[in-house]
């Protein structure tokens, strides 16, 4: 009898990446749905331009790379940074603005250092970066929350494809400031407003829906932590950097820094914490690297939110942190078994 | 304490490790069968650490069971004993139990089915030996570690002055799926086992010893316990260890046991502990106390690709598809082969192949329980630091791997690369596919050949100097020898030509 | 200024001593050099060894392309060690072949010792009308043998797979 002949160890491989990927997709789903719901349809529209955009452009540089585009595409990878970039947009962003960021993410982020796995930035993150410093206005200019519940989808399909609104409508009338874009621009108006009488309130937060799609998403992560998906140190870093220093600035003086629940339920901390630091690909790799990693995102999205020119920061804070990893990595290996240090 | 005198784990606190499925029950309530004798013997003239053994037996000698028939040199030399009667054959090269599955010089002998024995030694009451009595009866009776690593037990057990050894340790804890041997070792021979480890205790001239055993193997574990309550030999302590893998690493196992961490590039001698297997205390019982020597031992032939799964006290260098068909044959179409377990073992092309001293078990897998090898398609990494998190040796063989791929073997090295085990588990995590210990042996492998072409190099330096010295000496006394020669002709032209002149004058 | 001075002239002893006191035996660079060269010592770089080509090497008369038992991979090693930029092996001077073994075949040997004589590392054993024979640990596979038998009884051998020297192999990913 003849036998193949194969290396150990003989036993099948647990996991793989596709179901990896896929596992976070599912993580995903509550949070469009709600994204859905408080802000209009458009979210669907976004993620599937960006969906398209990033298979094409990724099979299009497999193919001048020489690589098996179906086996690549399998992996799932850029279905889920077109997904993270098109819930990270505004709903009623026009159309070339989610193909632009999603185009940029997968062919330059990501595909021109060497495709899955040796990307040194966050693709999602460096597509959403590189839409908010080109197109800002387009970029901020998010829906009243459940105003467009009543729009027929074909008008949210004309608005964003050919940027006409229905009848007797104003772009400004159908978008409202994020609460972070409140504190900012109050900031800027009169750097002494008493942030207590802005409309900040906890409250607030779930009646706009941000609060909520803040949950979904602290859901969704517990679920990949339970699932083995995603590094538990590095959400735990960011939200109790975010929250101590917040903590630590809110009880010194509460009329000119919001609270730390705020900033834990507010923008992009929860999807951040979750969902983009904790692409294995481009964060830290040993236990403690990821707890540091985690926690100077958290710091620096809370000195960018506060002092910084964007009133949201955590693209950036994840960014910055990602040129850290191989330092952080240098610096935090583990101690082999049997060695001393 | 749980029980009497077994201290229970509450829990694994050594870093990673995987919750293996067992599979031990395909075999493991069968007792050991006896095997027929083979037609043939084989034994490679070479073993596991590359040692080359000497045939001391002549081709178309008659040898008989248990005589000498090769040994290998040096400190770590090692005999190896026939395991029946009958005629040594010609030399021949046949395919060797070796993860290359390349063909090697091997001595065969043709059985003749008398299994006549050499006159084996009075037996002696072991507490009447010296130390040193022992130590030579374990290397005459030709006893190496039967876990796997083969290393020569009488230099384990040799004292030296280096290192002071408190504890023995015995590894009863069967990590690796399918196999079953050292758990049916402990049901059945108890107190043959603790009347070898006290001829162990007696060599190395210590009281402590802990048997560690895996808590999925509750005869094992009741069995000793008893032997140990009859016996009275109560310094003997047995430890119930989680039944994670590789709690049957050696390392692992000291540290689970002992609390110490065998240094990196040392060994457990260094830390004052002696670990053996339990199937090698049985083979140093059966030497010490019965005068036998090792020619047998317990292989597991299991997978769900073989009829009847079982244990047999199968005698070195008989040829698997010996074993095979006595457990009824392969049962249809197999994918692989494994001599060793699923984590460990390596594949084999063909059944043909004579058992060794260090193979505890056979292994026959069907394509529903292992890896095709076209199947594993690698996927770049993600470093998701899965692999990490179950390496038991705390290393981060996302990173070795990066190197080694990349041909860095050099910075392998200080991300670790030595101290990996080879168990195994970051393959089993890898989403990626990646056969990160495949790798890592390949990169291993590239460091011993660096180190032996440099060795090689200097060698052939040293020796292009001399010869150059030599040369250039050899020129000087040639041309000093030349000089001597013109001098001395110069100087008898002189005479000539003066003596010449005086015979001119004369006239 | 007269300070100044007089520090100067103390670092220019403590100097001067220092070069004195730890005056480097021979050329370091040859040294390192001649440590990344394989000493086949086959002379076909153009220089009688390894060595002297090492030293042409440092002084800058010879390029770091000429050595084919090196390889590819001892021309980056130089070129990694000099700042230089790795180049192809130079093929006027041999290409790069998988190591063989000289091995003399017994039976045609007529005992005339010129191979012995060739041999750079002494890895020939034998005496006039006495046959010789190759010591194959010694043996560099440097070629010199071969042309010097009148009968052309040596021939290179590849060195045979065995589980002594077999290594595991790396893994081929498929592209991806």
């Amino acid at each position: 009898m003849n036998f193949t002949w194969a290396a150990a160890p003989h036993i099948k491989p647990r996991d793989s990446v596709s179901k990896i990927m896929l596992k976070v997709l599912l993580a995903l789903l509550p949070s469009i749905f709600l994204l859905a719901w408080f802000f209009g349809g458009g979210v669907y529209i976004n993620i599937l331009l960006a969906t398209l955009t990033a298979l094409i452009a990724e099979a299009m540089v497999l193919k001048l790379r020489g690589r098996v585009v179906l086996k690549c595409l399998k992996d799932l990878s850029a279905l889920v940074t077109a997904v993270l970039i098109g819930m990270a947009i505004p709903t009623l962003a026009p159309w070339w603005v989610v193909v632009l960021g999603t185009f940029f993410a997968i062919v330059i982020v990501k595909q021109l250092y060497g495709g899955l796995g040796s990307n040194l930035f966050n693709p999602a993150m460096a597509g959403y970066a590189f839409l908010l410093i080109s197109f800002p206005q387009e970029m901020t200019a998010w829906a009243m929350p459940e105003s467009l519940n009543a729009w027929p989808f074909s008008d949210i399909i004309r608005l964003i494809f050919s940027a006409q609104l229905p009848d007797a409508m104003t772009i400004d009338g159908i978008t409202m400031a994020t609460p972070l874009d409140v504190v900012k621009t109050q900031a800027a108006i009169n750097p002494y407003t008493d942030v207590t009488v802005l409309p900040l309130g906890i409250e607030t937060l779930f009646t706009q829906g941000w609060g909520w799609l803040s949950l979904s998403y602290f859901v969704g992560g517990l679920w990949l932590v339970q699932q083995g998906i995603i590094a538990w140190q590095i959400p735990l870093g960011i939200l109790s950097a975010l929250a101590l220093i917040a903590a630590g600035f809110y009880f010194y003086d509460a009329q000119t820094y919001t609270s730390p629940l705020f900033h834990l339920l507010a923008g992009a901390t929860m999807v951040g914490a979750f969902f983009i630091a904790t692409d294995p690909v481009t964060a830290a790799t040993a236990p403690k690297g990821r707890f540091i990693f985690g926690f100077m995102i958290g710091v620096l999205t809370y000195l960018i939110r506060v002092w910084g020119g964007y009133p949201d920061a955590m693209a950036f804070a994840v960014l910055l942190m990602n040129i850290a990893v191989p330092v952080i990595d240098y610096y935090t290996q583990p101690r082999v078994f049997g060695t001393r240090r | 304490m749980d029980q009497d005198g077994v201290i229970v784990f509450k829990g694994w606190n050594l870093k990673g490790g995987l919750d293996l499925e067992g599979h031990k029950d395909l075999s493991r309530q069968y007792s050991i069968n006896n095997t027929a004798i083979p037609d043939e013997l084989i034994y490679p003239l070479v073993d596991r650490s590359g040692n080359v053994l000497t045939a001391l037996a002549k081709t178309g000698e008659r040898v008989l069971k248990g005589q000498v028939i090769a040994g290998s040199k040096g400190v770590q030399g090692t005999l190896l004993h026939a395991a029946s009667s009958g005629l040594v054959k010609e030399n021949e090269w046949r395919m060797i139990a070796h993860p290359s599955g390349l063909k090697s010089e091997c001595l065969i002998v043709a059985t003749d089915g008398l299994d006549e024995c050499c006159p084996i030694d009075e037996p002696v009451d072991y507490r009447q030996l010296s130390a040193a009595d022992i130590c030579e009866k374990v290397h005459q009776a030709g006893i190496v570690g039967l876990g796997g690593a083969s290393f020569p037990t009488a230099i384990k057990i040799t004292p030296n002055n280096v290192h002071t050894i408190d504890t023995l340790i015995i590894n009863g804890a069967e990590c690796e799926p399918y196999i079953t041997c050292d758990d049916r070792l402990m049901q059945q021979y108890p107190s043959e086992i603790l009347l070898g480890i006290q001829v162990l205790l007696r060599a190395l001239a210590i009281k402590n010893c802990v048997i560690g055993i895996e808590e999925d193997m509750p005869e094992a574990i009741e069995a000793i316990q008893k032997a140990i309550e009859c016996s009275g030999f109560n310094q003997i302590q047995v430890k119930v260890v989680p039944a994670v893998y590789p709690a049957g690493g050696e390392r692992q196992l000291i540290y689970l046991l002992t609390g110490r961490e065998t240094p990196s590039q040392g060994f457990p001698v260094d830390i004052g502990v002696v670990c053996q297997n339990v199937g090698t205390v049985m083979a140093v019982y059966q030497a010490i106390v019965k005068g036998q020597v090792l020619i047998e031992r317990v292989v597991t032939v299991t997978g769900t690709g073989i009829n009847k799964p079982q244990n047999m006290w199968a005698r070195i260098g008989t040829p698997i598809k010996d074993l095979v068909s006595q457990c009824g044959g392969y049962n249809g179409p197999n994918e692989r082969l494994i001599m060793g377990g699923l984590m460990m073992g390596f594949s084999l092309p063909d059944d043909s192949v004579g058992i060794t001293k260090a193979t505890n078990c056979i292994l026959v897998a069907t394509s529903k329980e292992v890896t095709k090898s076209s199947e594993a398609e690698i996927q770049p990494c993600i470093r998701c630091g899965e692999c990490a998190s179950v390496c038991p040796v705390n290393l981060l063989p996302q990173q070795i791997y990066w190197y080694s791929q990349g041909g860095a073997h050099q910075k392998c090295q200080s991300f670790g690369l030595f101290d990996c085990i080879e168990c195994g588990c970051c393959d089993v995590v890898c989403p990626s596919h990646i056969p990160l210990v495949q790798y890592f042996r390949a990169s291993k492998s590239k460091v011993f050949l660096k180190r032996r072409e440099d060795e090689a190099a200097t060698l052939a330096k040293q020796r292009f100097e001399r010869r150059d010295t030599r040369q250039v000496q050899e020129k000087v006394a040639r041309e000093q020898r030349i000089r001597v020669k013109k001098l001395a002709l110069v100087k008898r032209q002189k005479e000539s030509v003066s003596s010449s002149a005086k015979m001119q004058d004369k006239p | 200024m007269l300070w100044i001075c007089l520090l100067f002239a103390i670092l220019g002893v403590i100097l001067g001593y220092a070069a004195f006191r730890f005056k480097v035996e021979g050329d370091p660079l040859v040294v390192d050099i001649e440590a990344l060269l394989p000493q086949t010592q086959c002379g076909q770089c153009g220089f009688p060894g390894c060595k002297p080509y090492a030293e042409a090497i440092a002084q800058g008369k010879a390029d770091i392309n000429q050595c084919p038992p090196g390889g590819e991979v001892g021309v980056k090693a130089l070129a990694d060690l000099l700042g230089l930029d790795a180049k192809p092996l130079n093929e006027s001077f041999g290409i790069e072949k998988e190591k063989k073994v000289a091995v003399i075949v017994e039976a045609d040997c007529i005992g005339c010792t010129l191979c012995i004589q060739a041999c750079p590392v002494d890895a020939i054993l034998g005496a006039a009308k006495y046959m010789h024979t190759v010591i194959a640990s010694e043996c560099t596979g440097c070629d010199l043998c071969v042309e010097p038998c009148p009968v052309d009884c040596i021939v290179m051998t590849a060195i045979k797979p065995s589980v002594l020297n077999w290594q595991w192999p790396k893994p081929i990913p498929n592209r991806h």
